[in-house]
């Protein structure tokens, strides 16, 4: 286990994420003879769609799938190439000068780095219901992690709600696992497939389709679906029923178990502390790092790779890794040689198709992502839609403004889970887009400690 | 008399703005505010709110004597805001500290004390030094190195981010006109009337009050006054929200009525309000834990910078023009401290539309032209 | 809630506020705490609100523990270990533990 004295003072690359982005870039800029370092916090890496692949107790390979276990040859791949891999290791601090603040064990370390790739990845779209912070209700990724790591699997009164991808993935994975699942509660908008129709014959052709569709009919075979246009978790000190309905039927279902999904958004707070330029992208909803072509941030020398950089799947996240890593061996060592950076653009190329669809077809509705009344918008610091939205009636036009009088935002994941609720409510109540509003201004995160702040 | 849209326009969404602004409500004015947008750099998003007392005043001595009075006013002000929008802004005046690390420190504080009461004129605000065993019991908490410190029973703090966020909710009860993203570019007087150019269009107003922190340094001189400004930048750390354990604030170290705990007081010459020295948070960090090691493993929650309006000297500006009658600039690196006399105090001076010299004469500008005799 | 499944590690005893749990080899603290069916590991320190872990990726903070008597500590980042003391977090945290 690499302790944080451990640590060279510096190194030509560091990357910050151990997901697929990560691993690729590590193990091409180590193989081309870049000094590199790989930060994970987590236990082991993988980063979310990987979780746990070098150790998952999940034996039996039809439970996660063939596209799971294709992580562990990127993992192997990094290990064998001479980068160091860190994994424990929290970042909690990137400026514009590339100095990265690393927490190991609860030691701080300030390492600097000539290049950095952020391949922090993606999280979960907020998905603000009410009763949404009851103990019993998860985040479908949550659920999906402690299967994939521990080999745990619902088998109580679980419900699974929203939709996209993972969502359904999850849903055949527990169901192969022997788990128990109640329903599924669709919330895509059927008006989704107007808008996404366009771009179906791509999607077709893509790899997509065929899994999409399998999966889909692994699913319904077993479990009801069930479309809805509401939801709330009920219960008093933890969930007791899930209420649903679409258009005047309301049906109630007890549970114990709520796991929700709409999609995931790039995870920008490193990035933005980083001073890295975001721009609005209406299509998935989400702010995204401005970038090049070989993923080059607005700041020199840093880079963002995978989910990180716009939302385009495990395999694309892997091929842009790669093209990061050859731009930072490009600039520090272009004598060294590297992988045909065409093929692997072209390898990317082939990612992105089918994206639209999916895009447009998986957009959450308004109401979901733009709540009312006493729902809770910020979980750290229990502020409500109606909070929000009225404050925004006062004159408070943008995230900053709202986060200094309300406190969303202020609490330990720093907007992760109400940043771009916020933003959509403050635009959705002032008649402006989220482009217009903007995002939280961020710094750092929370760690470390005071004691490992001091030199 | 041309009839304004507006009697005042008060430049300026600030601390110092809107306790101007609902002061001049009360008085029956009808007020707008023009403000910056949601990314503006705004010392009332970051500053240490603290209301007080303990030395102020070195170099100027009616400046103890204004601040005392808007210290002793603030109970009544925060009272009567509370009346007007059920929000509790959290003031409390147990009374603060100065802590020393070491006898030297102690000594130099004692010595700053001791200059401040021996000029002619101060009011006598029951500064003490104490020494260790003093201060423990007080503070009992404190780490080893701590050797004393100085005690004002006068000194507070308070939510200032909850003041701010209670105080445009009041205005806003009370008919004033907020209008944000209106930046001001110039402003003129004509026809006896005062008019502000913004990128969205003319304001128009019978008096203008200037409250625009650093900025007024820009507008000052648009109406025939002028506000000399030195903004320097300050860091603060911010923790997790901890039990309460420090009940009097220390001046670079409290506890909020959220239970956080809030380290700052640097002061640097960079004016990036975006920049962030690690060295800056460490050193403060350091000073913090030798004040209290329990907080050693305390999680740091946030850290950010802005930038303190600081006039020249340090002192407020007060001033009406001369050549642009009805204009008034207020300056003053102390907002929190000096809310309630801005709202209770200066706002009915604008009001009345003329400064009360008796009160703020030594505030004027033109003491930075006073020439030093002999 | 939650099972195991069979495949699952070699056992590790922690305790959680004082009572011994049955934890894997592999479990981070929170997937411990689902397995054995605790409902919240914490109270909020706004509100009091129960709260238990929701994402497992380390990026919501409600799954923070006070682990070997360090407070707010990310339970989905620490691997448990033997002998590990586990305790829900009320309200606030306390400074010096």
């Amino acid at each position: 286990m690499t302790k944080a004295s451990d640590l060279a003072p510096s190194y030509d690359l560091v990357v910050i994420g151990g997901g697929p982005a990560g691993l690729a870039a590590a193990a091409l800029a180590a193989r081309a003879g870049l000094t590199t370092v790989l930060f994970d916090e987590n236990p082991g890496v993988g980063g979310q769609i990987y979780r746990a692949i070098t150790f998952s107790p999940v034996k039996d390979r039809a439970v996660l799938g063939e596209d799971y276990w294709a992580g562990a040859e990127l993992a192997a791949e990094a290990k064998a190439s001479g980068a160091l891999i860190v994994t424990g290791a929290t970042v909690w601090s990137l400026d514009p000068t590339r100095l990265v603040g690393v927490s190991i064990a609860g030691q701080a370390r300030l390492i600097e780095a000539k290049r950095v790739i952020i391949a922090t990845g993606s999280l979960e779209r907020p998905f603000p219901v009410p009763g949404w912070t009851l103990p019993g209700v998860m985040s479908a990724g949550g659920a999906q992690t402690v299967l994939k790591a521990q080999g745990l699997v619902p088998n109580g009164k679980t419900v699974l709600a929203g939709g996209g991808p993972l969502m359904w993935l999850l849903a055949a994975q527990i169901l192969r696992a022997g788990g128990k699942i109640d329903a599924v509660l669709d919330t895509t908008p059927r008006k989704n497939w107007l808008r996404a129709l366009a771009h179906l014959p791509d999607f077709v052709l893509s790899p997509y389709f065929a899994k999409g569709l399998k999966l889909l009919r692994e699913v319904r075979a077993k479990v009801r679906v069930i479309r809805v246009d509401r939801l709330e978790a009920v219960g008093d000190d933890k969930l007791r029923e899930v209420v649903f309905g679409k258009g005047d039927n309301e049906r109630r279902m007890p549970a114990d178990l709520l796991l929700l999904h709409q999609g995931v958004v790039p995870n920008v707070n490193l990035a933005l502390a980083a001073g890295v330029a975001h721009a609005w992208n209406e299509r998935q909803l989400c702010f995204e790092p401005v970038l090049d072509e070989d993923f080059n941030s607005s700041v020199p020398g840093i880079s963002v790779a995978g989910d990180g950089a716009g939302i385009a799947g495990g395999t694309a996240a892997a091929e842009r890794g790669r093209i990061a890593a050859i731009a930072a061996v490009r600039a520090l060592k272009p004598e060294a040689s590297v992988p045909d950076l065409q093929i692997v653009r072209q390898k990317l190329q082939r990612e992105a198709m089918g994206r639209a669809f999916l895009d447009w077809l998986n957009r959450p509705a308004d109401s979901f992502r733009q709540p009312e009344g006493d729902t809770i918008v910020c979980r750290c610091e229990e502020v409500t839609a109606r909070q929000v939205r009225d404050t925004a009636d006062l004159g408070c036009e943008g995230p900053n403004q709202m986060k200094a009088f309300l406190r969303c935002g202020m609490g330990p994941c720093q907007g992760r889970l109400c940043g771009l609720t916020v933003t959509e409510l403050i635009a959705a109540q002032r008649g402006t887009t989220p482009a217009e509003v903007g995002y939280y201004r961020l710094h750092r995160r929370a760690q470390p400690v005071i004691a490992n702040l001091r030199r | 008399m041309a009839a304004s849209d507006f009697d005042v326009a008060v430049v300026g969404g600030g601390l110092v703005g809107v306790a101007t602004a609902w002061g001049l409500a009360r008085e029956g004015c009808r007020v707008v505010v023009l403000d910056e947008g949601d990314r503006a750099v705004r010392a009332s998003r970051g500053n240490f709110a603290l209301v007080w007392v303990q030395s102020k005043g070195l170099g100027l001595p009616e400046y103890a004597g204004w601040t005392i009075r808007s210290s002793n006013a603030w109970g009544g002000f925060a009272q009567t805001l509370k009346e007007e929008t059920g929000l509790d802004v959290a003031f409390q005046r147990p009374g603060g500290f100065h802590l020393a690390l070491s006898g030297k420190e102690l000594e130099a504080r004692a010595n700053i004390l001791k200059r401040l009461h021996n000029q002619p004129g101060i009011v006598d605000y029951k500064t003490e030094i104490m020494d260790r065993s003093q201060v423990a019991k007080m503070l009992p908490d404190i780490g080893p190195e701590v050797v004393g410190g100085s005690f004002c029973p006068l000194d507070g703090h308070v939510n200032s981010l909850r003041l701010f966020r209670t105080l445009h909710t009041a205005i806003k009860a009370r008919g004033v006109t907020y209008l944000p993203s209106h930046r001001v570019e110039t402003i003129t007087k004509e026809g006896g009337e005062f008019r502000l150019a913004t990128a969205q269009g003319e304001i128009r107003a019978g008096k203008v009050a200037l409250a625009a922190g650093n900025a007024n340094m820009r507008l000052a001189p648009m109406v025939g006054l002028e506000a000399p400004m030195k903004p320097e930048r300050g860091q603060i750390v911010v923790t997790e929200r901890l039990r309460p354990f420090l009940n009097h604030p220390v001046v670079t170290l409290r506890q909020t009525d959220e239970g956080t705990v809030m380290i700052g007081d640097s002061k640097e010459e960079s004016i990036d309000p975006a920049g962030l020295t690690l060295g800056v948070s460490a050193t403060e960090a350091e000073r913090a834990v030798r004040l209290f090691p329990l907080l050693a493993n305390v999680n740091v929650v946030r850290t950010w910078s802005a930038i303190r309006v600081m006039t020249q000297d340090g002192f407020p500006i007060y001033d009406e023009s001369e050549t642009h009658p009805g204009a008034f600039t207020i300056c003053c690196h102390s907002g929190v401290t000096l809310a309630a006399n801005h709202a209770l105090t200066v706002a009915p001076m604008i009001a009345r539309g003329a400064l009360d010299t008796s009160l703020v004469a030594p505030f004027s500008a033109r003491r930075f032209h006073v020439q030093a005799t002999g | 809630m939650f099972k195991r499944l069979a495949e699952t590690g070699a056992a590790v005893a922690i305790t959680v506020d004082g009572r011994q749990i049955a934890a894997r080899a592999g479990d981070t603290v929170a997937a411990a705490l689902i397995a054995a069916g605790i409902d919240h590991c914490r109270t909020t320190p706004v509100s009091g609100a129960p709260r238990a872990p929701y994402c497992l990726m380390g990026v919501c903070f409600e799954c923070l523990v006070t682990v070997d008597g360090v407070g707010s500590r990310q339970g989905c980042l620490v691997p448990v270990r033997d002998g590990m003391a586990v305790e829900t977090q009320t309200g606030k945290r306390e400074a010096g533990r």
